[in-house]
């Protein structure tokens, strides 16, 4: 006999899909099968009851080899490599949940470590530009049941967000949108003939790079004035036309992604993005909204701006926060030699860092606690396997439109192993003895 | 015969199907010790889809198999998906804004018919110890 748990929250994406049905055996004990989600988070269900999966901390030896080692002896590396460094640095916490960020905060403050969150390479500049001119956004839900225009800006939720459309954007008939998807329309900015874009009402196949001149583009073709005849790659009367598009609208939604914060430009691209929706705000309601990759690397910006003020590169080695992106962000850090140890946990900078960052992890005293064998566990000096979090044990995480959702547990962890949180709260206590607090 | 081409990263679907199955796996090095050129880029470098390249920027090299984009046509950008590969030859600059400029470093791209491709975890083993060619 199986027994079937509906209402699961899915803990890949920031969509967070709740309505995830997941399949376990009578006992609790093995996940048999996962219904409604994506490929992705299917996998990722899956994956948790792979045969192979390492159940202990493990140490690097002087040979290159793996020790098997107890979770107090990794506990006590942690803590020991924490309190020793002048300057460590504590970066990842976008797959756990809140519970774990708040804990490993206030080891943060004890060691005195610079808190970073994968923000710091997916919408750290969208950060930057909400301070500098500040968001008119809006839920999900308000997308659903409103929205009759929308934009996919630089980002491709067909591969990266695989439920979005269907759930929020573009498929669901909501109050106000009875017709579905024949009521709306959809405008994908990309330099690529992505999937999205394939679907689009109207496809704006930019150069790359040159986001910052088709928005301000868009701008001046509100206001009606000139426009030369082509502007990145786009010729003068297709701006003109979604320019229309976008003013007729009921309700603007401007979904962006990568595309818009990893080229140059970066957070004035998003400052361009923002200006957009300000001014369509002039004609009818518009909002705009990044699309968050990790499905609780919103949570960690939001633990840390009720803690500390700053939502990623907080610097708390002086005893109180600051932020300064360039200078406390994680990758000019590891370049620049500004830091004497290195704890990851819920990401993996191995494998998403640029080369030259990972190679200074590689040369430091460093922990990474993650469920799988990735880049950074092969190049960390101590890896410590703990339960999926939303798998294996439950917590809160928040969606990309700041909406926070309690996810679940469906299934026990394989025996003995600890969560993040009961990890961090054991490396927290044996911080507090070593600097006798 | 080499070629200049832009070059992009981002996720792909195969790419986060496969992370989450394992990056230890030889499935995540098929998801993403790619580049995507288009057609018209093959032609300039003189190669057949499915071919190992040699990308190489002013920050890195890596190689890769060259397969035909699936997203395109886009004439002169290349894509590899987001992961270690892609990584090694980004641009690390971030500008002071901490964001490592992903998207828009230009490589060259060179036929490598004999050299392999190695798995996300052996490429990053070997470029940290320095053993790579």
């Amino acid at each position: 006999m199986t027994k079937t748990i509906t209402d699961v929250i899915c803990p890949f994406c920031g969509t967070l899909c709740d309505d995830l049905e997941v399949v376990v055996s009578k006992d609790g004990k093995k996940l048999l099968e996962v219904y409604n989600a994506c490929a992705i988070g299917a996998e990722k269900f899956l994956h948790s009851q792979a045969e192979d999966r390492l159940t202990r901390p493990r140490m690097r030896q002087e040979d290159g080899s793996w020790k098997e080692i107890s979770y107090d002896e990794a506990i006590e590396y942690t803590a020991k490599i924490l309190t020793d460094a002048k300057k460590p640095l504590m970066y990842g916490w976008s797959s756990t949940n809140c519970e774990a960020q708040g804990v490993g905060s206030e080891i943060g403050e004890y060691v005195g470590a610079v808190m970073d969150n994968t923000a710091t390479v997916c919408h750290g500049t969208s950060l930057i530009a909400v301070q500098d001119i500040g968001i008119p956004s809006c839920t999900l839900g308000e997308v659903k049941n409103r929205a009759d225009r929308i934009v996919f800006w630089g980002c491709n939720p067909a591969h990266a967000h695989p439920r979005h459309m269907s759930r929020y954007s573009i498929y669901p008939r909501g109050f106000f949108t009875g017709k579905g998807h024949t009521g709306r329309k959809m405008v994908v900015v990309d330099p690529r003939v992505t999937d999205t874009a394939r679907i689009a009402d109207v496809h704006l196949q930019i150069e790359q790079g040159r986001d910052y001149e088709l928005l301000d583009a868009l701008r001046v073709a509100f206001k009606g004035e000139q426009l030369p005849d082509v502007v990145a790659g786009i010729p003068k009367e297709k701006i003109i036309e979604v320019a229309d598009t976008l003013k007729s609208g009921r309700f603007v939604i401007i979904f962006f992604g990568m595309g818009v914060t990893q080229s140059l430009g970066k957070n004035h691209n998003i400052d361009a993005a923002i200006a957009v929706t300000r001014d369509l705000n002039e004609y009818t309601k518009a909002a705009i909204m990044p699309m968050r990759g990790h499905y609780n690397v919103t949570g960690s910006g939001q633990v840390w701006g009720w803690q500390f003020g700053f939502p990623f590169a907080v610097d708390l080695s002086r005893g109180f926060a600051r932020y300064n992106p360039g200078e406390t962000t994680s990758n000019d850090l590891l370049r620049r030699g500004e830091v004497d140890a290195v704890f990851v946990l819920g990401s993996d900078p191995g494998a998403h860092f640029p080369f030259s960052s990972v190679k200074k992890i590689y040369d430091l005293p460093s922990v990474a606690v993650e469920p799988h064998e990735t880049p950074t566990t092969e190049v960390c000096k101590v890896h410590v396997p703990v339960a999926f979090v939303g798998v294996e044990v439950g917590g809160c995480a928040y969606r990309m439109d700041n909406v926070p959702i309690e996810t679940r547990k469906v299934v026990d962890a394989p025996e003995g192993m600890m969560t993040d949180e009961e990890f961090l709260t054991r490396v927290l206590a044996r911080v507090k003895e070593i600097k006798g607090i | 015969m080499a070629i200049i081409v832009n070059l992009i990263t981002g996720r792909s679907i195969q790419q986060g199907v496969s992370m989450e199955a394992g990056k230890d796996k030889p499935a995540y090095t098929a998801a993403c010790g790619i580049i995507e050129l288009d057609p018209a880029d093959f032609k300039r470098l003189g190669a057949f889809r499915n071919t190992n390249v040699r990308v190489t920027s002013r920050y890195g090299s890596v190689i890769v198999k060259a397969v035909e984009a699936t997203q395109g046509p886009h004439p002169g950008v290349a894509y590899i998906p987001m992961g270690p590969w892609a990584n090694m030859v980004i641009n690390p600059d971030t500008y002071s804004t901490g964001m490592p400029t992903f998207k828009g470093t230009p490589v060259e791209v060179e036929i490598a018919k004999n050299e392999l491709i190695l798995g996300s975890l052996e490429l990053v083993r070997k470029g940290c110890r320095g053993e790579l060619a």
